[in-house]
């Protein structure tokens, strides 16, 4: 299933002046104009009630002291295109989608993000931190995505879903004649438009409307033509026959990485990123990316990665041209891998961490690293798996094998203020304490919440008429409320 | 083919042994038929059978065909009773035994609900373990793991039934990695059926807690915990019979000690 991200940004002209390209030294609010029309004005001329159409005379009669500056079409295209290359960190496939907005296929690279949520979010936080405003919608296909990131405010719109039925047919990327048209035939939104017969639609105003609307449902396609940067070390191969096979693809897939990393070698250079663009024939472009944890040019490697992945390719009526491209490379220094008179080093693990990171997402595969705190839950941080953990816990106090998150309220019974529980209850079944050691008195860390300034956890090990033991804590010191309201959790079983 | 397996060596002798053998004959007989069930079950391992780590308690070790914890093959490791769902006494185990080998190690969670610093009790410190957190995937990561020498160890934490194919998968993978795979097996149901039905595994293990004798066993009333205490059951074992032997749970280093079955005194006291 195709998922494309549509990012919109509402006032991409007067964002490109406070980017560092194009400082300006003037303070207050700003518009571009285009001839003597306003064509974008910034959130403060906003706010004073400035629109883009209006005329620039009303404008500056309106609020004195505007800073005025002229539209810079073609340096708005090449700073969308350049954004366009930034947002290759998120997916292989992206492309500019002038005046102001961008295109990104993500089919098959949001899991690397956690998903499209996270995907969107991170998007959204780092556009604006880089100074653009921005909104970005998911959706099956471009139309849908466009419509939902500039009407819809954005979001993730669950496949298969008719999202667009409400929107005002302005969404439908119409030109402004024929919008007027249908507003006059009495269309305002999608939902009608879409159940409307065709032919008298077609007869007045050509086969657009009818486009866009196939287009929204995903009845034809409509491929994103990919932003490559040139500078990039690529391989491209292109067929007689278009290719259909996986084995074809694998084929291919040996000579292209081969070409890559001769020309990665000579760089002195290692991929940490790549694309593989299949061009079908039918003129859209199906995209797998791997990433590595270090820079490889090991042709092997490589390979097997991509192979892996070509269960997610739909070669359609066939692919005519295959582009391999390093997405991301890093200097890699040269090692040696044989050597007569040693042993072989014991091969590293890299390879094996490449492969599960591309197969279950970065965040999943990683080493436990101890974190200075007495607090259990916050005792361990999760490291990427190449690095060392440093250091190791304290080795006098026993720790659960199983730590449960969150921990379970369970019923007890004990002598207050220091004793272990006599019995407890948990999920209903009683357990009778045969013996038990403790407490072992944890502190809030008042450095990190106010509100563990007087906390306190005290933690008991017991071990029922079975032989099971557990871990558990007492929420307070047991004479003093406010370190706790004495209630009582299972944490952990040893 | 009974007797053509039995004594290739002799086989006329074998014929006319074959209606009252003299005890002897039957032991060296049943001693050859066990040699040749080896044999064949090496023709598929590639070298690596033989190696195996010694549990480094005698009587236990005896009781393994070959003399300890066969590296390159499968060993599953199962807790008894309410603890099927959490395994932390078969983790402990597990951890015991990892603890005592060197080299990095590959544990596949389903599910992140293990606690280190527990492992690094067991002696397993944290700078030896890659996780991977493989949802339902657990045993097709798990089979990565095998393609990729210089690990020690691969450990993975199966909920549920496991089939006889993809068990012997494992099983395969193993041998021909000569990697030590250790799988542990949850159920959310207490002592679930599934967990003992046949697997291709070279061994399975069953540890279930029992009751701990008094920290100080000459003041029994002084309160505290002294070591966990397991009744460790091989229900399962290629090769060999099954057993079932007390422990003490290991101690800091991964060691497990032998509790002497005269008296409640520990195993240090005997």
């Amino acid at each position: 299933m195709r998922r494309v991200v549509s990012v919109w940004f509402p006032a991409f002209p007067t964002d490109r002046l406070r980017q560092p390209e194009s400082p300006r030294e003037d303070a207050g609010p700003r518009i571009v104009v285009a001839g003597r029309t306003v064509m974008a004005v910034d959130a403060a001329a906003a706010g004073l009630g400035l629109r883009p159409g209006m005329k620039l005379a009303q404008a500056q009669v309106l609020v004195p002291g505007l800073s005025v500056h002229d539209a810079d079409p073609a340096g708005d295209a090449a700073a969308l295109s350049r954004l366009a290359e930034w947002c290759l960190r998120y997916a292989p496939l992206t492309a500019a989608d002038p005046p102001d907005g961008l295109w990104i296929d993500v089919t098959g690279s949001a899991h690397l993000r956690g998903g499209e949520v996270r995907l969107l979010r991170d998007l959204v936080s780092r556009l604006n931190d880089l100074g653009w405003t921005a909104h970005a919608a998911a959706a099956d296909t471009p139309a849908v995505a466009h419509a939902v990131a500039r009407f819809g405010g954005g979001g993730s719109v669950p496949a298969g879903a008719d999202a667009m039925a409400d929107f005002p047919i302005e969404a439908l990327r119409l030109p402004a004649g024929v919008l007027a048209g249908l507003r006059l035939m009495g269309f305002e939104r999608v939902g009608p438009l879409a159940a409307a017969p065709r032919s008298p639609l077609v007869r007045r105003f050509g086969t657009i409307v009818a486009l866009r609307l196939d287009q929204a449902a995903g009845r034809v396609p409509e491929p994103i033509v990919p932003a490559v940067p040139r500078t990039l070390i690529q391989a491209r191969l292109t067929f007689v026959e278009p290719l259909l096979t996986a084995e074809a693809f694998s084929t291919v897939i040996v000579r292209l990485t081969g070409t890559v990393c001769g020309d990665l070698e000579q760089a002195g250079l290692g991929a940490r990123r790549l694309d593989l663009l299949f061009e079908r024939v039918d003129g859209s472009v199906q995209a797998i990316r791997i990433g590595t944890v270090r820079p490889v040019r090991d042709v092997r490697h490589l390979g097997r990665m991509l192979d892996e992945r070509l269960d997610q390719v739909d070669p359609g009526p066939g692919v005519e041209a295959m582009r391999l491209i390093v997405a991301r490379a890093e200097q890699a220094g040269f090692t040696q891998i044989a050597s007569p008179l040693t042993q072989d080093a014991p091969p590293g693990l890299a390879s094996l961490v490449d492969r599960l990171t591309n197969r279950l997402g970065e965040t999943r595969i990683y080493r436990i690293a101890p974190v200075e705190s007495d607090v259990p839950e916050r005792s361990e941080r999760r490291v990427s798996p190449l690095s060392g953990t440093g250091g190791d816990w304290p080795a006098d106090w026993p720790r659960p094998v199983r730590l449960l998150n969150p921990p379970q309220p369970i019923e007890a019974m004990a002598l207050l203020p220091d004793r272990p529980p006599a019995a407890f209850t948990w999920r209903r079944v009683r357990h009778r304490v045969r013996h038990a050691d403790g407490p072992e008195r944890i502190a809030g860390e008042w450095w990190k919440r106010d509100r563990e300034w007087t906390s306190v956890r005290d933690y008991f090990r017991v071990e029922d008429e079975d032989g099971r033991r557990f871990w558990l804590f007492r929420r307070g010191n047991g004479s003093d409320a406010d370190t706790g309201d004495m209630r009582w959790f299972l944490h952990g079983v040893f | 083919m009974f007797t053509s397996l039995a004594i290739p060596d002799k086989p006329g002798s074998a014929r006319s042994a074959i209606p009252e053998p003299p005890p002897a004959t039957r032991s060296r007989s049943i001693a050859l038929l066990r040699e040749r069930i080896v044999q064949i079950e090496r023709m598929h391992a590639k070298g690596s059978a033989e190696r195996s780590f010694p549990l480094g308690i005698g009587a236990i070790d005896r009781a393994l065909p070959t003399g300890g914890i066969r590296l390159g093959a499968l060993h599953e490791a199962v807790s008894a009773g309410p603890d099927t769902e959490h395994a932390a006494a078969a983790t402990l185990f597990v951890a015991g035994i990892l603890a005592r080998t060197g080299g990095p190690i590959f544990w596949v969670l389903r599910q992140a609900d293990l606690f280190a610093p527990g492992l690094a009790c067991a002696g397993l410190t944290p700078d030896r373990i890659v996780f991977a957190e493989a949802g339902k995937d657990v045993l097709a990561v798990m089979e990565e793991g095998f393609r990729h020498a210089g690990l020690t160890a691969v450990v993975a934490e199966h909920t549920g039934r496991l089939s006889l194919v993809a068990s012997r998968r494992l099983q395969l993978a193993a041998e021909q990695s000569g990697i030590l795979a250790i799988l542990i097996r949850r159920s959310p149901c207490f002592d679930d059926p599934a967990l003992h039905e046949p697997t291709a595994a070279v061994t399975r293990w069953r540890i279930a807690a029992l009751p701990s004798p008094p920290a100080l066993a000459h003041a029994p009333d002084t309160p505290g915990l002294g070591r966990a205490r397991w009744r460790l059951d091989l229900t399962r074992c290629r090769g060999g019979e099954p057993g079932s032997w007390v422990v003490e749970a290991c101690d800091a280093t991964g060691r497990l000690g032998l509790v002497s079955g005269v008296s409640d005194r520990s195993a240090q006291a005997a």
